[in-house]
């Protein structure tokens, strides 16, 4: 199996590509559009500033390329907020591949939210022997709200999206590399079940 | 429901840990990566990695070290100790840290603060405060507590959340050591005054002391490192209790 980590110069890719060793697998860091066309699973990471990394897309030419990619994609952190129509943060109009916008959390709870959570509702083979209110780790400000393409949600001010599906791509609000034994199954389960 | 994270932090010298640990299912106790691979399987939630290492090389030691933490454990750990530049920072999470924490470096040049968060984003930026009661005010320490400044302790965290910081991890000089618990006064007014995260250090020495900063010192996460590191206190069970006292925690 072929595996595109995609590498935009966006966050933390070091952890999701250990996360990945650690399950016996390989994963190329790429920007070519050829090599992401052709691998089998395709992931999109993303951490820090929502117009900024947009930005570094568009510079690349990937905001055309992810929304018509074919094979199974990933979405990770703000990976899966960018693959929303739009972000609160920085103004910033998304890739459109999930109808829903990107918003952020109200000052009744501290912001951003930093720690482990728990899922529900879970709702595709994403999830795969991981039980109901399992504990996932977290962080962020902004998050996308539910909508018909949520496939799990979390609790923090109020139930939002903790993760997202349409036809091919997948996103996850939370950081499955960095969420002990539950993290590293949804990661298996992305990259063998899926 | 987000729950309250038990934090134990490693001191790092030349890549090695420093304070002695009494593991005796530990191979190399002065091994870090095996250390916060123990306490990840344990139920640490997260990992604090403080370097004290004065020596030339340290950059590049430190580098590898977070490297080889990153290779291993599956819980998000912070780096912090000497990180004074956006270079710095660059390097550390390249190589796989989740967070790092700043501290004299940002009281000495504040826009530092600004410009991590610029190019990293807040969630990665802890600036750690040190602080101490002088005449009834918490003044900023520098320098691991060592040099006192006349800034005021709630100014400066107000200061720090303004420039974007995403977390505060504050440490009482007053009570870091003694084992009498955590500053929760100091730590409840923080809290009240600031919208980011507090994570509260200094102090620790029983299972109760962890309850109280949560519910008295309203701390979203505790830092405890010798309570862990002789196994005065299991991660298990303080979360066990933890959870019977209504406190939220991941089990």
């Amino acid at each position: 199996m072929k595996l595109v980590i995609i590498d935009y110069g966006a966050g933390n890719i070091q952890s999701i590509k250990f996360a990945i060793q650690r399950l016996g697998f390989e994963a190329v860091l790429s920007h070519d559009a050829e090599e992401i066309r052709q691998a089998d699973k395709v992931i999109f990471p993303g951490v820090g500033e929502a117009s900024s990394a947009m930005a570094k897309l568009r510079d690349t030419g990937l905001d055309k390329l992810i929304p018509t990619l074919k094979q199974p994609v990933l979405g990770i952190c703000l990976g899966m907020q960018l693959m929303c129509k739009s972000s609160e943060e920085g103004n910033t109009k998304g890739l459109g591949i999930f109808d829903l916008d990107v918003v952020k959390f109200p000052n009744t709870v501290k912001v951003p939210q930093i720690g482990w959570n728990q899922i529900t509702e879970l709702q595709s083979d994403l999830f795969k022997g991981i039980p109901e209110n399992s504990y996932i780790y977290l962080v962020h400000s902004f998050y996308s709200p539910k909508g018909e393409d949520t496939i799990a949600q979390s609790d923090y001010a109020l139930p939002y999206s903790a993760a997202l599906q349409k036809d091919n791509f997948y996103g996850v609000q939370f950081h499955p590399e960095k969420s002990s034994e539950v993290g590293s199954t949804i990661l298996e389960n992305f990259l063998t079940v899926i | 429901m987000l729950t309250k994270r038990i934090i134990p932090c490693l001191d790092i010298k030349d890549g090695r840990t420093v304070k002695g640990v009494n593991f005796v299912d530990l191979r190399d106790a002065g091994d870090p990566v095996e250390l916060a691979a123990i306490y990840a399987q344990e139920g640490a939630d997260e990992l604090v990695f403080l370097d004290i290492s004065a020596t030339e090389e340290k950059r590049k030691t430190l580098a590898e070290l977070v490297y080889h933490v990153a290779e291993t454990i599956n819980i998000p750990f912070t780096v912090g100790g000497g990180i004074s530049s956006v270079e710095d920072v660059d390097i550390l999470l390249k190589n796989g840290a989740d967070k790092v924490s700043i501290n004299s470096s940002a009281v000495k040049r504040p826009e530092l603060i600004n410009e991590l968060v610029a190019k990293f984003g807040s969630q990665c930026i802890v600036v750690a405060i040190d602080a101490k009661q002088i005449d009834e005010q918490w003044k900023v320490h520098l320098v691991g507590g060592k040099v006192p400044t006349e800034m005021d302790l709630f100014e400066w965290a107000k200061e720090v959340e303004q420039r974007g910081a995403g977390e505060i991890l504050f440490t009482s000089m007053d009570h870091d050591g003694t084992k009498n618990g955590f500053a929760n006064e100091a730590l409840a007014k923080l809290s009240k005054l600031v919208n980011i995260p507090i994570i509260a250090s200094g102090g620790a020495g029983s299972i109760p002391h962890f309850a109280d900063t949560f519910k008295e010192g309203k701390a979203d996460a505790a830092l405890a490192a010798s309570v862990f590191h002789f196994k005065e206190i299991e991660i298990k069970d303080l979360k066990n209790e933890l959870k019977e006292e209504g406190i939220p925690v991941r089990i």
